[in-house]
């Protein structure tokens, strides 16, 4: 393994601007890394080293001009989840149905990852329509875990978080509809933020549940995920729930909570998130970062949020409904998959049958699950219900932040479990995502930060911060994560194993 | 307990135009049972005076200015499709035999 693929963000970018090592450089051993292990990672869906290459070096002749850089990440290379549109590069969010599809546009997300001068590698891998907590429901196979070939990097964003933790990108691009950047981020021992709703621009996210999907970074780093927060972050009148505020400075947050003071902080533990269903491993974990959150100088109360208790009945109502409505759109006539075109069956039987073929069971049961939700007779029950609890979720954090500056709990109540172990239980699969899916129901911003290893598989802090208040989150978890380093003897990421280098 | 009946799931997947097979059925309908039961419990707080939420921000009435921008061209908008002719998305007949 080259030095160039272990270093930081930030420190890549520092050596490419100061002219020391060439974006080309970075950029090839990064794709030499995908070349030599990602055959057995699988991370990635598409690899367009041409590309990567050429904006690699319309970087190295700024930087040769003596021209100041577009952004701190110039040269810098990024993985970019499947689900974000990418003009001229294929789009397929892990299913079968939009295999091939080349976008014609870009996503506002992929767009300012290019004007920032990022480099993009390709897209990587996912559960289809990011459907899912384990990157198994990807119709392209699974995504392996890089701590345990034979476990899941969770999901559905498992492609970008692999491969942050193989070393085969130092940023990538996730999106977060129930934990879909934090759980992966838990789960490979990496760092995974999922912003405030409407503050990352949802322009080109191909839709699952609009009300929560929002884009957000993944690093190895609290400060480089910060600066990657930063380039992809702000207004868009192209997303009407775009919010219109200045970006949080999350990057002088991170700056200024590896400092390592937090005294003044008030950090509330969530009681109904630290209890049933948890490993006592993670919840060891936990616990063990909560003394270090004290010890930094953190004042550490108890909050109870009892409504949680129904946040993932609620999320497992809401967000299949919103995706019966959002797939109505791959009805195989502008684009994408077309079966039974044969002249003898009409357009209605053509639909049926290209997203009968097209989609994978998890689709089809969300499909399902969200048009029965939302049928005549069950609506008041279910939907209904389930917005009431939403606005539940929303008060129990309002009164919780009352309390406390940041809130903190496990990531995932589970470390990353064994490829197969839980595909056919979608109930077990879905209690994965019990303490990431609150913060998407209220709308507010989570961060999971690396807080050690459970029988050598990483376990995942989670701090949430109040809407549009992002930066105490990476405030705090940057403070935890410089006295994490300290007191483990240096970055969890660089006990990850080697993996086996195919030439 | 609510329950959902095997042809319950035949229907909805013919609301949702998914073609199922009758194994995916037979598979769906427990799974769906075992799914539905696990989150009817929203329904506890049905009959309570609570305001509901569809949205995490409480934008109404977004308004940008009417200007006009580059879109797609015909070749652009067309290049995707699944069937194109003259210019235009070929799909298949909308009607059925005895129209």
């Amino acid at each position: 393994m080259t030095d160039l693929i272990r270093l930081t963000a930030a420190e890549l970018a520092a050596k490419i601007h100061s002219g020391e090592v060439s974006s080309v450089e970075a950029t090839q051993a990064h794709l030499d890394r995908i070349a030599a292990v990602d055959p057995a990672v699988h991370a990635f869906l598409y690899v367009d080293a041409e590309r990567a290459l050429q904006a690699a070096k319309a970087v190295d002749e700024e930087v040769a001009a003596g021209r100041a850089p577009v952004s701190p990440l110039a040269g810098v290379p990024v993985a970019v989840k499947d689900v974000l549109a990418t003009q001229g590069s294929p789009t397929t969010c892990g299913s079968k149905l939009l295999e091939g599809w080349i976008p014609p546009y870009d996503a506002t997300v992929t767009r300012k990852l290019l004007e920032a001068g990022t480099v993009i590698l390709g897209k990587t891998n996912m559960d289809e329509f990011a459907m899912g907590s384990s990157t198994e429901n990807s119709a392209y196979g699974p995504t392996r875990n890089p701590w345990d070939l034979d476990r899941i990097p969770g999901g559905s964003g498992g492609g970008s978080a692999a491969a942050l933790a193989a070393f085969e990108a130092p940023l990538a691009i996730g999106t977060d509809t129930g934990g879909s950047i934090r759980q992966p981020g838990a789960m490979t021992g990496t760092v995974g933020v999922k912003p405030t709703y409407g503050t990352v621009s949802r322009y080109g996210l191909v839709a699952y549940a609009s009300s929560f999907d929002q884009a957000g970074p993944c690093a190895r780093t609290v400060l480089d995920a910060a600066l990657l927060h930063e380039v992809i972050a702000g207004h868009d009148p192209m997303d009407a729930t775009s919010v219109d505020t200045p970006v949080a400075p999350v990057v002088a947050a991170a700056r200024e909570g590896a400092r390592g003071d937090l005294s003044g902080v008030r950090v509330g533990v969530v009681r109904e998130l630290v209890g049933e269903g948890h490993q006592p491993g993670v919840l060891a974990s936990f616990e063990a970062a909560v003394r270090q959150l004290r010890d930094l100088g953190a004042e550490v109360v108890e909050v109870s949020c009892p409504s949680f208790d129904l946040a993932l009945a609620a999320y497992y109502l809401i967000a299949p409904s919103e995706a019966s409505s959002n797939l109505a759109r791959f009805d195989a006539m502008r684009y994408g998959l077309r079966v039974g075109d044969d002249g003898a069956h009409s357009a209605e039987e053509v639909m049926s049958l290209t997203r009968e073929a097209g989609f994978g069971p998890e689709v089809k049961r969300r499909i399902i699950v969200g048009t029965y939700a939302l049928s005549a007779g069950y609506y008041d029950a279910y939907y209904g219900s389930a917005q009431k609890v939403r606005t539940l979720v929303s008060r129990d954090f309002d009164a919780a932040f009352g309390q406390a500056d940041v809130l903190v709990s496990p990531t995932s109540p589970v470390t990353a479990f064994r490829i197969g172990e839980k595909v056919d239980d979608p109930v077990a699969m879905y209690q994965v995502d019990l303490c990431t899916i609150p913060s998407n129901m209220a709308g507010n911003a989570a961060i999971s930060v690396p807080s050690g290893l459970s029988d050598g598989l990483p376990v995942g802090l989670q701090i949430f911060s109040p809407a549009l208040q992002d930066h105490r989150g990476y405030k705090v978890a940057a403070a935890y994560e410089a006295a994490r380093d300290a007191a483990q003897g240096g970055s969890l990421i660089h006990r990850v194993p080697e993996l086996e280098v195919s030439h | 307990m609510p329950s959902i009946s095997r042809d319950e799931v035949a229907h909805l997947a013919t609301l949702a135009r998914l073609a199922v097979t009758e194994e995916e059925l037979d598979l769906f309908a427990g799974q769906l049972e075992r799914i539905v039961q696990a989150v009817a419990k929203v329904s506890q707080v049905a009959d309570q005076d609570i305001p509901p939420m569809s949205h995490a921000v409480g934008l109404t009435n977004v308004f940008r200015r009417d200007l006009v921008s580059p879109g797609l061209v015909q070749q652009q908008a067309l290049a995707a499709a699944p069937a194109a002719e003259e210019g235009r998305f070929r799909v298949p007949r909308i009607l059925g035999e005895e129209a």
